[in-house]
């Protein structure tokens, strides 16, 4: 299973952790456990439907999943994922 | 939320230095109380449009929580518009605890600071909830 790190945002929809374990074989099964798991943190990052929303980034092991293979980024039990929603706006 | 003149200077102070572009930042506090601003980068850099930068943005939160302080506020300015939420802050506002602190550079003389709660999965009309910026 891989390491999910959960920023403060988050932590009260996963229970309180500051990590929690999700199984997957890449980052988009892991990131499917972890909101089947906590379906709050599902309701905070997924769109309407069922979509990553654009403006969450994923890290594994601190690099930029989307630099990679996106959701279909390999995981595996040594690895860590970090869940970070931006902080963006505009007038 | 409560923050000292000389920290309140320091956002004005950002939010001229990146004129005409917005900029953005982090407000560390303890009970209401602002203990430190937190410049970041603007990833986006145009005057319309703020996005945090993300290896900041982490590495801050991480080290504000670390430090036993709370994540208090993010800061961005409006440069052409009042401070007040747009659209586009709303439906990008993840972050439920921080108020959201918007400068407002409409009268590059008369800066304003006001700061909301926003949340952008409530009932329309619910979103915005301002937050009182006392400046002491």
């Amino acid at each position: 299973m891989s390491t999910v790190k959960i920023p403060p945002v988050l932590r009260q929809a996963a229970g309180g952790e500051r990590t929690v374990e999700a199984k997957g074989a890449n980052v988009g099964e892991v990131l499917t456990a972890l909101c089947e798991a906590h379906p709050a943190i599902g309701k905070q990052i997924l769109t309407s439907d069922g979509e990553l929303h654009k403006f969450v980034n994923v890290y594994v092991n601190d690099e930029d999943a989307r630099l990679m293979q996106w959701t279909d980024t390999p995981v595996g039990d040594d690895d860590t994922l970090l869940i970070l929603p931006a902080m963006a706006g505009g007038q | 939320m409560k923050i000292s003149p000389r920290l309140a200077e320091i956002v004005i102070a950002h939010a001229r230095k990146e004129f005409p572009n917005e900029c953005c930042g982090l407000i560390a506090g303890r009970g209401g109380v602002a203990t430190r601003v937190v410049p970041t980068t603007n990833t986006e850099g145009t005057p319309f449009m703020y996005v945090m930068d993300p290896r900041e943005q982490a590495d801050l939160m991480e080290e504000i929580e670390d430090s036993g302080d709370d994540l208090l506020a993010i800061y961005h300015s409006h440069t052409r518009s009042a401070a007040y939420p747009s659209t586009t802050d709303v439906d990008l506002a993840f972050f439920a605890a921080p108020l959201y602190v918007i400068v407002s550079l409409q009268d590059e003389n008369k800066p304003v600071i006001r700061a909301f709660h926003l949340e952008r999965s409530a009932a329309e009309g619910e979103q915005i909830t301002e937050e009182p910026v006392e400046i002491i």
